[in-house]
């Protein structure tokens, strides 16, 4: 008994917690409460079993061996359902939405099923509260069981406006920012995730759980959801937070369980651990937190862009007017919010996506309407990390070995592939970056979303090129994967190669990057020195807020000693004006 | 290779059952139905020529939808793409040519019967190419007008005596290796082995599979997804034309257009069984041509006239093949709810040994 009483001031108590995959251990002996009204993150590497513990939690499986106690009592959680009622609720990484339903329709959404309301309704006029027998005749009981379940049906049945009001109730109470009537495809990234947590919270969870909440978000929307968690907290919600953001961590936590290999390793206070302690209970051994900068002589512009307009699928713009350059041996980094038109501008370059105006040179030379083969020969290499890490750039079940040969398969005159020598250079990646796999014949898709990423980028490094363009490299990477991509990138600007860095984590984008481009609804809002700026003044950028073209009154992107000179731009710009009033013509 | 060894003793299995049903629905000994079956099959050295004959056309026709399936464009043309090949073929037969010149006949005979597979299925290969228009319901498409084609034909060219069936054409047969048969078979050993290596190891099949996997990524790799489309159906129908002149150039020496048998169609389940492995092929092609050879026997030695008998057992062979497929690849696992209910959990237990490493790794 002496363990219920123990369990009982935490909302969630682990015991012994042990989940198996077949032979692998995901989670080992796992043990730790999380108390009510407490926020704990959930640190560890890429396949420490963070997110296995959770769904756990969220019954999408089911434990091995132990035990999991809610509010002190021991529980099964065998569905996503019994989860619900334990008010468990997770919000997922990728959001569960109806684009096309405004935002109260998607809390109504599956709310509880009417039918066993109503049932339960009816049968209120046969027995009492209490479980005992309602004396008297059947069929009044019958009628008042009929009468209960309009009352029912009347309070329940889709009542929007209902919904509304209480959804907005919960709203101020813990100081979200959301039009509950705006459809889900016009609002933003983290306008989404709000209300994912308000759809949580509507239906009566105490217990939350939050799966990189901020890897979407700008600095100022992570302050909001930072407000919005520690207001819960106030009520007295625990909540869990799965993260890689040491900083964040820091901030947000009351306490910090840290998980390695599936191994628990142990619950600290964050008041009495800091970031360094962290890291290393995470990975287990000292690591150096420090991003190098390191200096190169900067060459010519290898690459310049200007004025360059592209079009998303739905025929919205994507980039507009967008000018900017890259020199050899330095990092541009390009910083915004998710969707701004960071893909179609990765695509442009690499000729997979038809530009509507505006010059990307290479190295002096128009690559505008080039096939992607030839740009790929030209030295220029993309690599585009999407959010399921495997969409562009790698065929999932294609072995380590057929995804090294994608570009270069063509090569020579035989009509066979040569996989021996793919298979060669496969297996020298794999001990170069250590990329853990059985064999180099394994399917990507088999690897964990580093490896995979290694693969990607190790590929693109191989063939030499001479700009790299690369969005997202470590896309939810672990500390130790993401430094060795760091790494790659940093060689490979001391060879003189120009790289241009699509990322999401400002804090790296400002120790990595030499400059940063913001980019706003495919609006170039300021170029600007890493050294010089500061997280705030980007994350005004990016929300639009500031832009230092108009501020400033400044033009951005254009270098002064351009391959081409002032008279030769002109020219150019010039036939491309005469070459559209040509196809306007026909 | 474990589940290999799986795969193969519960397809025993279900031959072991299917003998039993047999039994009962015959009235008889379930041992003599497995009698006739195997007496059907190999009974006599024609019956012999016959099943390798059978079995290298389906496999053929199988070959055919290889690279179209690997690059998961769903051919279900195969049928149109053999009477086509069939049509013309016939076509240059009866042609005074075909007399005079019988050897440059039966050249051009493969030269039109491969093209005009091909271009049956290169014209849903463009659509699909250029306007995105859904595959499977082309090809099935085209295999009507297929028929109706050779049914338009036959009824031109019967003499009118024949009440609208073509004769045995005299003229333009391929030249006979050892006895009609052999042609065949030999053509299908030199396709499977071609068709092995072309999938495997060339460029070109490696383009196939990239596009497979997702168009995008094979744009980015710099390829034109457009023509690999394209050339990989005009390869999958000119192999069909193939089969469409060996039926009536070597076998039947005449068309109608019921002649495709419905292998096209047949054939999409020799492929995938044979998990698009062409010498794996080689078996599930043999165990489909068995079970309707020795099946037809099995009938006529128990006297049973309705066609429907044989076709439902060999259904329910077919049921139990694909059902044994279903517990190869996934493994059934029963879990407690809450003390006495049970549910019943499906769990994807692909290739064990390398998901437990991406389970490990996966955060």
């Amino acid at each position: 008994m002496a363990n219920v009483k123990k369990t009982n001031e935490y909302a969630v108590m682990f015991d012994n917690i042990t989940k198996r995959f077949g032979s692998v251990v995901a989670n080992k002996g796992v043990s730790f409460g999380v108390k009510k009204g407490e926020v704990l993150s959930l640190l560890g590497e890429n396949g420490s079993g963070k997110t296995t513990l959770m769904n756990m939690l969220s019954g999408i499986y089911r434990q091995d061996e132990g035990e999991i106690f809610v509010n002190g009592k021991k529980v099964v959680i065998a569905s996503p359902k019994d989860a619900f009622d334990l008010k468990i609720g997770m919000i997922h990484q990728h959001f569960k939405l109806v684009d096309v339903f405004t935002g109260a329709q998607n809390i109504a959404l599956g709310l509880k099923g009417e039918k066993a309301q109503y049932k339960k309704a009816y049968k209120s006029a046969f027995v009492s509260e209490n479980g005992e027998k309602i004396e008297r005749s059947k069929f009044k009981s019958f009628l008042i069981g009929v009468k209960n379940l309009f009352i029912e049906k009347k309070n329940t049945s889709f009542n929007l406006k209902k919904i509304r009001s209480e959804a907005s109730d919960i709203c101020s109470k813990y100081g979200f920012e959301i039009d509950l009537n705006k459809k889900i495809y016009d609002m933003s990234v983290s306008e989404k995730q709000t209300l994912e947590i308000v759809k949580v919270l509507f239906r009566g969870a105490d217990i939350l759980i939050l799966d990189e909440p901020t890897a979407v978000l700008t600095p100022q929307e992570t302050q909001k959801l930072f407000n919005v968690i520690r207001n819960m907290k106030k009520d007295g919600k625990s909540v869990i937070i799965i993260t890689h953001k040491l900083n964040e961590v820091m901030e947000i936590s009351d306490r910090v369980a840290v998980l390695r290999k599936g191994e628990y390793i142990g619950v600290v206070d964050t008041k009495k651990t800091d970031e360094k302690k962290l890291t290393e209970m995470m990975v287990g051994k000292k690591v150096d937190l420090k991003i190098d900068r390191i200096k190169t002589d900067f060459d010519k512009p290898l690459l310049e862009i200007r004025d360059l307009t592209v079009d998303k699928d739905d025929g919205s713009q994507a980039i507009d007017k967008a000018s900017f350059y890259i020199r050899g041996g330095e990092i541009l980094g390009v910083a915004g919010i998710a969707g701004c038109g960071q893909k179609e501008l990765c695509e442009a370059i690499a000729g997979l996506r038809k530009i509507k105006g505006g010059f990307i040179m290479h190295k002096g030379e128009s690559i505008v309407g080039l096939p992607p083969k030839t740009i790929i020969e030209k030295g220029v290499s993309m690599s585009f990390i999407p959010e399921d890490r495997l969409g562009m750039g790698l065929a999932p079940s294609f072995s380590i070995t057929d995804n090294m040969m994608l570009k270069t398969y063509s090569e020579g005159i035989s009509p066979f592939v040569n996989r021996k020598k793919a298979r060669k250079q496969a297996k020298e990646l794999i001990e170069k970056l250590a990329i853990v796999t059985p064999s180099s014949e394994t399917p990507v898709r088999r690897l964990s979303g580093g490896n995979v990423q290694k693969v990607l980028v190790g590929r693109e490094i191989e063939a030499s090129p001479n700009v790299i363009i690369t969005a997202y490299p470590v896309r939810g990477l672990d500390i130790n994967s993401s430094y060795v991509i760091y790494d790659i990138l940093n060689e490979q600007k001391a060879k003189g190669t120009g790289v241009l860095f699509i990322g999401e984590d400002l804090d790296v984008m400002l120790a990595l990057c030499d400059k940063i481009m913001v980019l706003c609804h495919g609006k170039v809002m300021g170029i600007v020195h890493a050294e010089k700026t500061t997280k705030e003044e980007l994350g005004l950028m990016m929300t639009g807020s500031l832009d230092l073209g108009e501020t400033k009154n400044k033009e951005y992107g254009k270098a002064k000693d351009s391959h081409l000179t002032d008279e030769q731009w002109q020219s150019a710009k010039e036939q491309q004006e005469l070459l559209k009033e040509g196809e306007n013509d026909k | 290779m474990e589940s290999n060894r799986y795969s193969f003793s519960s397809r025993a299995w279900a031959l072991l059952l299917i003998s039993c049903l047999c039994g009962m629905l015959f009235d008889g000994n379930p041992f003599e139905v497995i009698e006739y079956l195997f007496d059907g099959a190999f009974g006599t050295k024609r019956r012999i020529w016959n099943l390798l004959r059978e079995l290298s056309l389906l496999l053929l026709v199988g070959l055919a939808l290889v690279p179209a399936f690997k690059m998961k464009f769903w051919n279900l043309g195969g049928n149109g793409q053999i009477l086509m090949g069939a049509l013309v073929t016939a076509a240059i037969m009866r042609s005074d040519f075909a007399f005079s010149s019988p050897t440059l006949a039966n050249l051009v005979m493969l030269v039109c019967a491969i093209l005009a597979g091909a271009v049956w299925a290169v014209i849903p290969a463009i659509f699909k190419a250029f306007f995105r228009t859904n595959e499977s319901l082309f090809t099935l498409m085209m295999n009507y007008i297929a028929a109706g084609l050779v049914s338009y034909f036959v009824f031109k060219w019967a003499p009118p005596s024949s009440s609208g069936t073509l004769g045995i054409l005299p003229n333009g047969h391929l030249p006979e290796i050892y006895n009609r048969n052999l042609l065949t078979v030999i053509v299908a050993v030199v396709l499977t082995v071609g068709v092995y290596f072309y999938i495997r190891h060339s460029k070109h099949g490696y383009e196939i599979s990239v596009v497979g996997e997702s168009e995008k990524t094979a744009s980015y790799a710099g390829m034109n997804v457009k023509k690999v489309i394209i050339r990989t159906l005009a390869i999958s129908g000119a192999i069909c034309g193939v089969v469409g002149l060996l039926l009536v150039g070597s076998i039947n020496f005449t068309l109608n257009n019921t002649l495709d048998d419905n292998m096209g169609f047949t054939a999409i389940m020799v492929a995938w069984l044979g998990k698009f492995n062409p010498f794996m092929m080689v078996a599930t092609a043999f165990l489909v041509t068995f079970l309707t050879r020795g099946m037809a026997q099995v009938q006529t030695e128990f006297g049973v006239t309705n066609d429907a008998v044989s076709n439902v057992l060999i259904a329910i062979v077919y049921f139990i093949i694909i059902a044994c497929e279903f517990f190869i690849v996934y493994k059934v696992k029963f879990r407690g709810k809450k003390a006495n209910k049970t549910a019943d959990f499906i769990t994807a237990d692909l290739d064990k040994s390398t998901d437990e490493q991406s389970i490990k790794e996966d955060k």
